[in-house]
Parts: C-alpha cells; structure tokens; sequence
C-alpha cells in the first residue's frame, strides 16, 4: 500500500477526519494498514504503548485476564473506534488486553513515531490531543452511564413499585 | 373497550402459556373466557389483576393480528407481578384495557422507504415487540434494531430477535456485562448507533427502557441528525385506572395513562425527562 493511499485511509477515520492535509501526510508516515483474524491479540496487559490502532472494520474486545478466571470485556470497540489510549501519555504501557473478536482490518500507527512529530509541531500535537481527549470522553461517560447499572430499573413493562 | 364492560371491570382472562424470558421476567399468554380477543394497538397497556393481590399495568406484547392468544411480558419486581408471574397453565387473570397511545404504526409514512431505528434496553423491549413484529410482517422500509441490556441472560424475546433477523431486520445487541464467551458488543447502547447504517434524514425512532437510558438515545438520535418529532419514547409512572381518572399517572401537564405511555420526544417529554423536582 502506498504512503498516499494510507493518508487516504488516515484522513478518513473519525479520528483524523478534517486535519490539515500536511498534519495527514505527517501521521502516515508512522501509518501502516494491518489485519487481524478473529481471536488474535492486538495489544498485551503490561506490554509497551508502542501502536495506536484506528479500526476500520471488525470489532475488538478490551479485556482484563485473571489467571484462572478467564478473561472479562470491559468494553468493544468498532469501526471508527481506537485501540490503544494508552499510546499518548506517561508510562506508554498497555493496561489491558485488546482482543480481535472478528476478522479485523485497522490502521496501526507506530507510537513513539507519531509522539516525535507530535513533539516537533505543536499543532499536531494539540490536534491529537484534542481529538483524542473528545474519544477518551467519550468512553468516560458511557462507562459512567454503565456504572448506574441502569437496566435494574423498572422497565416500562412493569409499572408497579419494588416489593 | 368492550361491550357489556365498563374500563375499570376486568375481563376474565385464563392463562394458557408461560414462557420463563428471563430469571425474572416471564411472557404470560391469556386468552379471553367468553369475549372475542381485544382489539388494540402496539405500544398500548392492559391492566392486568392477579385476584386477591392488586392490579398492575403490563404493556401488550403481541402484535394486532398475531396470531395465537395475548402476550405480557412482565417482571417480577412487587406483590402484584409476582404472583402474576407465579401464574401457572389454567389460572384466571383479570384484564382490561387496551389504555392509552401506542407507537403510531399506522402514521409513519413508510411509502418513501424510510427508516425505523428501534432502541430498547432491558425489558423496554417488551412494549416495542408488537410493533417490530407488525413492521417486520409489513415489510416495507428498513428496520434497524439496537437492544441493550445488563448481561446476555437477560435479553428477552432471543427467538424474536433471531427471526426478525432473518426476515432482514438489522439487529445488534450490546451488554454492559459479558460473561466468558460472549462474542457481541459490550457497552452502552448509544454506542451503536454512531455505526448503525440508517438514514437520519428518513428515520424514525421508537426508544423505550429506563428513563436515563430513553434521553440519552434521543440525544444521541438527534445528534445524527434524527428529527426530534420523530422520535417516540415509552413513559411510564403509577398507572392506575388507566382512563384518566385517578390522576396517580401525572408527570407534569400529562396523564400517562391516557396522553401516554407513548409520547413524540420533540418538546413537553424532552423537558419533562430533565425536568428536577422543585
């Protein structure tokens, strides 16, 4: 794949969509297209924050394993999705499994490369930054909407108090 | 409403089918003793009596025209819905109704293919599943179907899901909770519709499940561009009479029981979901 045709696909992940073409020429050159069979690992707990993911098609599972518990999804992530938040800050180490649940097609973005050009222009890296913060809130609040185990409630079926 | 019935004199219903949907939810099949089967509406409510114990409000679960007896899907959360749910093959229930709005089948302008985003968490499905069932039946337009619910053991109608599938409904379920195994989404269901393919410009969207759950949809709904006039959502409070007599169902200038449960979005329900008590 050319380094023209991933700009084509960087610019056109919701992650990316409307940046600067030079800011996209930039992010594809640490860019690279991968695929993933289903049950395949893309990041490992404890492991270096060294790729971001953006999914283009297929789903991954972001899992927490406990030896001889099996491991838990926290949260899937498709299409459109990122994997691997853990890329843009201190200590760059993945904190939990992210695993393909599906043929998986995604743009793997080399880490400590893109952190380097971030570094160089401040506008890309405020641009990350800002549209990684609007992902990240994202995910904080429908996690916190799941905290409020919302489905307990009475449903719209049965309107009648709790014993 | 009947004939030889007034509104608040319950029909003798007998139980003929008891399906287990869930750890607590169960679908109770009644059928008429002696009248002829009711005729109403998807998304409308009967008031159900389990003798002796109380009256409660459970949603019509059957779609008009389905064949086989009626259907109430209900959880078992008070007195009233346990002993409903505790009803075996044979018993007699009280029912009467149908009361109050329904999900405007009939209005939606399908003749242009618009369409149908249908978003349920937990047993919010159990009113909608009349209407998906008539629109699958129907088929005219595209019907895209999102259910959430806390865990998988506890998405109802599983068989309904599968066959509105197979007839070309679009479906997806998420979890907020997934056991081992488990090769779905996991997360809210608001997640889902950013990658949901319907046309915003031609949809409409009939939301219904815990109230927090129903504005967030709606938010999420019009922030893809979904006309807030043509999104429905399911509200309920302490029905009672269910002809708007008692007034126990108000929710600010709204008697759910007769201006409800199912309600346009758009204005007095978007204020009324935000709306704290003073």
């Amino acid at each position: 794949m050319t380094r023209a045709s991933i700009a084509e696909l960087v610019s056109a992940h919701p992650l990316l969509t409307g940046l600067p073409d030079d800011a996209v020429v930039q992010v594809a050159e640490c860019a690279s297209n991968v695929g993933f069979d289903p049950g395949a690992l893309l990041l490992v707990e404890g492991g270096p924050a060294d790729t971001l993911y953006l999914l283009r098609r297929g789903r991954v599972a972001i899992e927490l394993h406990s030896p001889g518990h099996g491991s838990k999804v926290i949260e899937t992530v498709g299409p459109g999705g990122i994997v691997g938040l853990s890329w843009l800050f201190p200590p760059f180490r993945w904190q939990f499994d992210a695993r393909a649940t599906e043929k998986v097609v995604a743009i793997a973005i080399d880490a400590p490369c893109l952190r380097a050009k971030a570094q160089a222009d401040d506008a890309l890296g405020r641009a990350l930054a800002e549209r990684v913060a609007a992902m990240l809130l994202d995910r904080l609040q429908t996690t916190r909407i799941r905290v409020l185990n919302l489905y307990d409630e009475d449903g719209a079926a049965t309107r009648e108090a709790p014993r | 409403m009947r004939l030889g019935h007034g509104p608040m004199t319950p029909v003798p219903h007998r139980v003929v089918g008891r399906r287990e949907e869930t750890k607590d939810v169960m679908t109770l099949s009644v059928a008429p003793l002696a009248d002829r089967p009711m005729v109403f509406r998807p998304g409308q409510f009967n008031m159900l009596t389990a003798f002796g114990v109380g009256e409660v409000a459970i949603s019509v679960s059957s779609a008009p025209g389905e064949a086989g007896p009626l259907r109430h899907c209900l959880r078992d959360v008070g007195p009233v819905t346990h002993a409903l749910c505790r009803a075996r093959v044979g018993d007699l229930i009280g029912v009467r109704g149908p009361f109050g709005t329904d999900w405007g089948i009939g209005d939606l302008d399908r003749s242009g293919g618009g369409d149908i985003v249908v978003v349920a968490g937990g047993i919010g499905l159990a009113p909608l599943r009349g209407a998906v069932e008539q629109l699958v039946r129907e088929g005219t337009g595209r019907i895209f179907l999102i259910i959430g619910a806390r865990e998988p053991a506890q998405v109802i109608f599983a068989d309904d899901l599968r066959a509105w599938a197979e007839a070309g409904a679009e479906v997806a379920v998420t979890v907020d909770v997934a056991p081992a195994g488990w090769g779905g989404h996991v997360g809210v269901v608001t997640s889902l519709l950013g990658g949901s393919r319907f046309d915003p410009a031609r949809a409409d969207a009939m939301v219904c499940g815990p109230e927090i759950m129903m504005r967030l949809t709606a938010r999420a709904l019009i922030d893809r561009g979904v006309d807030p006039a043509r999104i429905r959502v399911s509200l309920e409070r302490n029905m009672q009479c269910g002809v708007g007599w008692c007034g126990h169902c108000q929710l600010g200038p709204l008697l759910l029981c007769r201006d409800g449960p199912i309600l346009p979005y758009a204005g007095a329900v978007a204020h009324l979901l935000t709306e704290r008590e003073r």
